[in-house]
């Protein structure tokens, strides 16, 4: 966000706001210790509204429930824009001050009058616009998302839609205001911050940047190319027209966990060479040229992940890894020296201060000494002395130009339906959702006996089952234009009709991918895994 | 004239405490200042990472003006006040609260310093007669309702351990009924509220609705009432499984901080390993993150990387 | 929030008795939502917390338990968790949770009861209906202090589907052909409840002294209709809220402290104080509560206040909620009062009718109005904190003080809290003005205080007496001691004995002290050479045992272990560790629990060993 991949607020920030807007986020079940911040907010008196197509159990704490059709949220946040402005509720100081194009925006979410936002949303007019003016005139407020705004097509769009809100009413860069990304993996902000992104380079400089990318050759001692790598669907897409033969896969399980998954393992397999690094045996695993055993770096090594605050924190080891498993480190280490590179075996504290000596304004100050002392420690931190940032952009109220910097763009954007389009043959919605007791393909978390398993199931509709001639615990074939699975059928009260779920945890049960659209996101790389038409066939009837 | 630092409040109040005077942080509780102090107070309902119970009654202080003792966990301090920690009065509750927990609960399994505290308080449990045997229907008593006794022996919560799940078991014969989990269940951490305090007096216990198991009622497993109960009434499958087979060491037992491997939440979890297998998750209190809270999975899901002898 | 539920579900009767208590109680601006899948989310739901009681009250009366599907139904409407609606519903004795008889016989074997026949009762109606608590149609239950003892021995009917009742005296016979009556009658059949209210006519078996001029309290019991505000208004009534008009809000308040009035329900503390706290408190809204949930065993003034001049309580906490700043306040009557319940309900219908409640109440852009709210059976309730609790929804579990409901009372706002003759008092305070009122008496006893008289005297019943009366002549008042008098127990479970050398106490807060006694509510137990003074002492060792709520540890198990070490003592342990250990468990209990009902547990039983009586 404005030059700074991260999240704005700290977690305690929730505990000071008025009000939180919980958009496309089930953070009750998908990040129950976030929620706790929630709740303690709500505790305080903060209001709190949901905008999710799904009633989920975060819904269920709000005071307001926007139930929205998939992938509609750029129409509902221009609406809510809109309406900000047409109420003159927007910050004039802060937009004026502090941020640019807000004319472009204007015109662009002009068209997006509630009445028409309604049409295309399916969310009442009168609700759109309680929410735009509680956001509006709430002292403090946040709007909270996950992958229910990232798992699009134009996922980068409808960040953008929401940060567009935050800047006309100001909710950012003060403390108790901002806009938060809850990560999904522990460490997937840490990834990207340590270059794991293809236009970026350690510390969050951009490729493009000379001076930067200077510093980084000079101390590794070799070019790095300016020209940005690719993402994960560029790397598939590359698979696919035979430009890439070979595949270093470290900690990923992209055949259980790419959308349109059975295409994405004909790829996998059609490569001339796969190496996969991981803790399991993983179904890419199972594809793959050479396995490379890790150790589970978390709890059998050493090293720092970051959360969604920005908080850099030390993993330590508590167990010996298994068998030959050795740390991530280790083995690239080992595979450079291969190649010809004598990188020795750093430990992990070296690692990160070559890391520290290089990005200097996030990380410089963060010696595991102090992460150790202070409890992890949020960027930036650019020196010994700094204590850390928890509230990101607060220089955007400077009264100070200079101090203020780079002022804050509107990124206006337009409505673009999901590409996998419902129609007479595929009319219903499917969309992948997330739950309390389970984790991403369910590797790490299939494990353990959680008293709440249950078997997956296609959660539907009541209404929609009758329509079908569908009882709850029948069996079905559930078609999308890529693929066909079977799996058993509950009725859930939180889906609306024409809309049904599937968890992605259990892929032995339901493999769920070999359903969704693989279409992706220019500006990010994400597919569309929130968005799959599909029909629902029960098993036996004459349409099989 | 000393000035204790507890945390970033900056106006000061001055208080007695053992004849000593203080310059205290308003809005300190007394038990925070005796806690900065070094002044061992024994407390039981107390944590850090809650907000004062005032059940238990074992942090009871006296207080200049006040005819009845008063509970240091919850009480803030006042310019001017003079508090006293080691008279007899105090003394002598205490050591009641503990003698009367020690005699109706079995407390085997509380902290070493409960223990200590016992010994040092002079508790004598035996004074009220032999233990009444077990009940298996506690629950089932009507409200507001007892058997007269004759006094031969010495009521007690003494019932079967509850086993009805995976991951944890509730073994209500140890449960001194500090409110703790109910508070961790609620509004201080997980606002599940899969437990509430049922019953009245005597018979007043920890349930869920109707008194139900566990997987019937709304428990969503994050086990922060295992994390901040007293007496191990509440503790986890593997432990009371440990401790049945007599291979609960927590002697042996290494504790790493690291931090939770799913969501990008980043919750702090302390790792406690014993002979090369994780035995018990816990979270410190004092991180911002967590405040000591995890979910089921930080705390239970660690399963993929026990390196069992077979694997 | 996000509730678990099972897939229990309310019976239609079940449904109408929990939507129509939430009709009756949701505030005006929070609408429920019209998908019926979900619970209503958000503050607005989570604030219907506080209709709780009324909707397990409203469950219990049409039903007569508490099924799961009602628990579930209770827990989707009003956004409480099954867990705390199950916790709520087991604190209360009047509430089952397991199927229980639809007509329930509640008798007193309390300390006016006991000696009075209760036991008795109880085996003809074991014999008719089995052990206590079992039985399809009718069963039977023990009750602590049913608050008749002038009528003693006493016993309610909690009847599903009906109105509740009291009865008192009761007899085997009577109660028989009640039960029998009930059995066979249609529900809604008209005339039972004022027959069964008409054995309550005659207002001087209550109040003896009633109709004598002297009277301030109680100078309208059986003087006016109770029924009727026009004849409340003829004799007297609402000329002390005009005044309190003509006043305005810093007079009255001023009036009140020049009184010197202090509260009677047992803590005797400066009603101005409290009122000018709360009318100066900054934060809004400020709130009334009227603590008529009268439990201690031998108290039954406020029930007979309430029976025979309820308007007087309503006049009396419109001018309370006048001065302090509120706009609403709430009448806590405990659910053993059938009768004062429905006396209050309609005095405060009769008042909002009448203009005398609601907006806009006194002409004077004032508005004011009364909730009644019943207990279900829980003595603690009657803590002013407790009391707050269940109002709220929650345990009846008394607060930490600090702080004082005068700062974070109700819903954590502002809150005074009166007891029930507190608030007559206010009446003539606004009649003659506060420093005439305080030349009655003296010092910090000023005005007249109420006793309820029992026991082995001779005409049983409440005095009203000037403070200073000593204890020989209110005996005598009330028709001097049957026999040979043995003690007197002053001030309820929670007081003391006073020895016949004593009988020339002045009834006074200074006096009472001063032998370290207690006036309490007010109760004066006449105990002959014949009573089973042990079997008294064990009873209230026994109501102190139930009537704990639990939440601390000196009177949890303090109250078990007392009542243990007595039962030893009577069965003829030697004495010398029986005493240490109860002086042990006294001191606790009085030094470290949370209430007043923890520290005042083992006053009866200390004052009778102290005093030679065990």
């Amino acid at each position: 966000m404005f030059g700074a991949g991260g999240g704005t607020s700290a977690y305690v920030e929730a505990e000071d706001t008025d009000l939180l807007v919980l958009w496309g986020t089930n953070a009750r079940e998908t990040h129950p210790i976030f929620f706790h911040h929630v709740l303690q907010g709500l505790k305080k008196g903060a209001r709190m509204w949901s905008v999710d197509p799904r009633r989920t159990s975060t819904a269920q704490w709000a005071d307001g429930w926007l139930g929205l059709d998939i992938g509609t949220d750029v129409a509902l946040a221009n609406a809510v824009g809109r309406e900000i402005i047409d109420a003159g509720l927007v910050n004039e100081v802060f937009v004026e001050r502090s941020t640019t194009g807000f004319e472009d925006y204007r015109a662009t979410v002009e068209p997006y009058t509630l009445a028409r936002a309604q049409e295309i949303t399916g969310v009442d007019a009168g609700l759109i616009r309680d929410l735009a003016h509680a956001y509006a005139r709430a002292d403090r407020a946040q709007i909270c998302w996950t992958l229910g705004i990232t798992e699009h097509h134009n996922a980068a769009d409808n960040v953008f839609a929401l940060i567009n809100l935050a800047l006309l009413t100001g909710h950012i860069g003060r403390y108790g205001s901002g806009v938060v990304p809850l990560r999904g993996q522990n460490n997937v902000q840490g990834g990207g911050d340590m270059g794991a992104i293809p236009a970026k380079l350690p510390g969050g400089y951009d490729l493009g940047d000379d001076v930067a990318r200077g510093r980084f050759e000079q101390a590794w001692g070799a070019p790095i190319s300016p020209k940005p790598g690719m993402h994960l669907s560029q790397i598939f897409e590359a698979m696919e027209t035979g430009t890439m033969r070979a595949l270093y896969c470290i900690g990923e399980n992209p055949a259980e966990s790419e959308a349109n998954a059975a295409h994405a393992r004909e790829l996998l397999e059609g490569l001339d060479h796969l190496v996969v690094q991981d803790i399991f045996r993983t179904a890419t695993a199972e594809l793959a040229d050479v396995v490379l055993p890790a150790a589970a770096d978390w709890c059998e090594y050493e090293g720092t992940v970051t959360n969604s605050e920005r908080r850099v924190q030390r993993v330590r080891k508590a167990l010996d890894p298994p068998g030959s498993a050795r740390p991530d480190t280790h083995i690239i280490c080992a595979v450079a020296d291969r190649l010809g590179h004598a990188w020795g075996e750093p430990t992990a504290e070296e690692v990160w201060d070559e890391l520290r000596s290089l990005s200097l304004d996030w990380h410089a100050g963060m010696s595991y000494a102090r992460l150790d002392a202070l409890g992890g420690i949020q960027w930036p931190c650019p020196d010994e002395d700094h204590p850390g940032t928890p509230t990101l952009h607060t220089r955007l109220w400077a009264e100070d130009p200079e101090e203020r910097g780079r002022l804050a763009p509107f990124m206006p954007v337009e409505h673009a339906a999901p590409l996998d389009v419902l129609s007479e043959e595929f009319p219903i919605r499917l969309t992948t959702v997330r739950i309390l007791d389970a984790y991403n393909s369910g590797v790490q978390s299939g494990g353990y006996a959680s008293p709440m398993r249950r078997r997956e199931s296609l959660r539907m509709d009541a209404e929609d089952g009758a329509k079908l001639g569908i009882a709850d615990g029948d069996r079905v074939r559930v078609v999308s234009r890529r693929g066909a699975v079977e799996a058993p059928v509950a009725f859930d009260p939180s889906l609306r009709p024409g809309l049904a779920s599937f968890t992605p945890h259990f892929s032995e049960e339901v493999d769920i991918n070999v359903l969704t659209n693989d279409a992706w996101d220019p500006k990010s790389g994400t597919s569309e895994f929130k968005a799959t038409a599909i029909r629902i066939e029960k098993i036996g009837s004459e349409k099989i | 004239m000393t000035t204790v630092l507890l945390g970033s409040i900056s106006r000061l109040v001055t208080v007695t405490v053992d004849g000593r005077e203080l310059r205290v942080p308003e809005g300190a509780t007394i038990l925070d200042v005796l806690r900065d102090r070094g002044v061992e107070t024994p407390t039981l309902c107390w944590a850090p990472n809650l907000t004062p119970i005032n059940a238990c009654r074992v942090c009871m202080v006296e207080v200049e003006g006040s005819r009845v003792l008063v509970p240091s966990c919850a009480r803030k301090v006042e310019d001017g006040m003079v508090v006293r920690t080691d008279t007899e009065k105090v003394r002598h509750s205490r050591r009641m609260v503990l003698e009367l927990l020690a005699s109706s609960v079995d407390m085997d399994q509380a902290s070493t310093d409960v223990q200590r505290w016992m010994v040092e308080y002079g508790v004598d449990p035996a004074r009220y007669g032999p233990p009444a045997p077990p009940e298996d229907d506690r629950a089932g008593h009507r409200v507001g309702h007892h058997h007269a006794p004759d006094g031969s022996t010495a009521a007690n919560v003494a019932q079967p351990v509850k086993v009805d799940n995976d991951l944890y078991v509730r073994d209500y014969a140890r449960c001194i009924l500090c409110y703790k989990c109910v508070k961790a269940c609620g509004t201080d951490a997980q606002f599940t509220f899969a437990i509430s305090a049922a019953g009245r007096g005597f018979d007043a216990h920890i349930a869920t609705e109707y008194d139900g198991e566990l997987p019937d009622s709304a428990c969503v497993y994050c086990g922060n009432c295992i994390g901040v109960c007293p007496t191990g009434a509440l503790k986890s499958v593997r432990e009371h499984e440990l401790r049945e087979d007599g291979d609960w060491r927590p002697e042996e037992q290494t504790v790493t901080t690291t931090i939770c491997s799913f969501c990008g939440v980043g919750c702090n979890l302390e790792l406690h390993v014993q002979q090369g297998s994780i035995v018990n998750v816990t979270s410190p209190s004092d991180h911002d993150v967590t405040h000591g809270h995890l979910c089921i999975k930080g705390r239970f899901g660690f399963q993929h990387v026990q390196n069992l002898p077979d694997a | 929030m996000d509730l678990h539920l099972s897939t229990a579900e309310p019976t239609e009767a079940e449904r109408r008795a929990v939507d129509s208590a939430f009709a009756a109680h949701r505030s005006p601006d929070d609408v429920p939502g019209a998908d019926v899948r979900f619970p209503d989310s958000g503050h607005a739901a989570r604030a219907r917390r506080h209709i709780l009681l009324p909707a397990l009250h409203a469950v219990m009366d049409a039903v007569g338990h508490l099924t799961p599907g009602a628990l579930n139904h209770l827990a989707r409407v009003l956004s409480v968790p099954p867990a705390d609606v199950y916790g709520v519903a087991t604190f209360y004795a009047m509430f089952s949770v397991t199927p229980r008889a639809p007509h329930v016989v509640h008798v007193c074997d309390d300390v006016a009861c006991a000696p009075a026949g209760a036991e008795a009762i109880i085996a003809g109606l074991a014999e008719d209906l089995g052990e206590e608590g079992e039985g399809k149609e009718a069963c039977w239950v023990r009750s602590p202090c049913l608050g008749l003892c002038e009528r003693a021995p006493a016993a309610m009917l909690q009847l599903a589907g009906r109105p509740d009742v009291s009865v008192a005296p009761a007899a085997i016979g009577g109660l028989r052909a009640e039960l029998d009556r009930i059995a066979t009658e249609e529900p809604g059949e008209p005339n039972r409840v004022p027959a069964a209210d008409a054995a309550f006519a005659d207002a001087t078996v209550s109040v003896p002294q009633a109709g004598q001029p002297q009277l301030t309290l109680l100078r309208r019991v059986g003087v006016v209709d109770p029924e009727s505000i026009d004849d409340y208004r003829a004799h007297g009534g609402y000329e002390a809220l005009r005044r309190a008009v003509a006043l305005g809000p810093e007079r009255v308040i001023r009036e009140v402290s020049d009184a010197s009035l202090t509260g009677r329900g047992g803590a005797a503390f400066p009603t101005g104080v409290k009122w000018d706290g709360v009318a100066r408190a900054p934060s809004r809204p400020h709130y009334l509560v009227c603590n008529a949930d009268e439990s201690e065993p031998g108290t039954f003034k406020d029930r007979v206040l309430m029976e025979y001049d309820p308007f007087g309580l309503i006049e009396a906490m419109t001018i309370a909620g006048y001065a302090t700043g509120c706009e609403r306040g709430y009448l806590y009557i405990r659910g053993e009062y059938p009768l004062a319940t429905r006396r209050l309900e309609h005095a405060i219908a009769t008042a909002r009718a009448h203009g005398y409640l609601g907006a806009d109440m006194a002409g004077d852009g004032f508005t004011f109005d009364i909730e009644l709210r019943r207990g279900a059976g829980a003595y603690i309730c009657g803590e002013e904190t407790a009391l707050l609790n269940s109002i709220e929804g929650h345990r009846g579990e008394p607060r930490n003080k600090p702080p004082f409901p005068s700062t974070s009372g109700l819903f954590g706002k502002p809150t005074v809290i009166n007891n029930v003759e507190t608030l007559y008092n206010v009446l003539p305070v606004l009649a003659v003005g506060g420093e005439a009122f305080a030349k009655v008496g003296g010092g910090r006893s000023t005005g007249t205080k109420l006793f309820c008289v029992s026991g082995a005297v001779g005409t049983p019943g409440v005095y009203e007496v000037d403070f200073g009366t000593t204890l020989g002549e209110l005996l005598e008042l009330a028709g001097g001691v049957r026999g040979e008098l043995r003690a007197v127990l002053l001030g309820g479970a929670a007081g003391g004995f006073v020895l016949p050398d004593g009988l020339d106490l002045p009834l006074t807060l200074e006096g009472s002290r001063e032998i370290g006694a207690t006036l309490g509510s007010g109760v004066v137990l006449a105990l002959d050479t014949q009573a089973d003074l042990t079997g008294t002492l064990r009873r209230i060792a026994a109501f102190f045992r139930d009537e704990s709520c639990g939440q601390c540890v000196p009177c949890r198990v303090g109250t078990v272990r007392q009542e243990e070490a007595l039962a030893r003592l009577t069965r003829g342990a030697p004495k010398g560790p029986e005493l240490t250990l109860l002086d042990d468990l006294a001191r606790v209990m009085q030094d470290a629990s949370i209430c007043g009902l923890g520290q005042t547990a083992p006053a009866a039983v200390m004052s009778a060993l102290k005093l030679g009586l065990l």
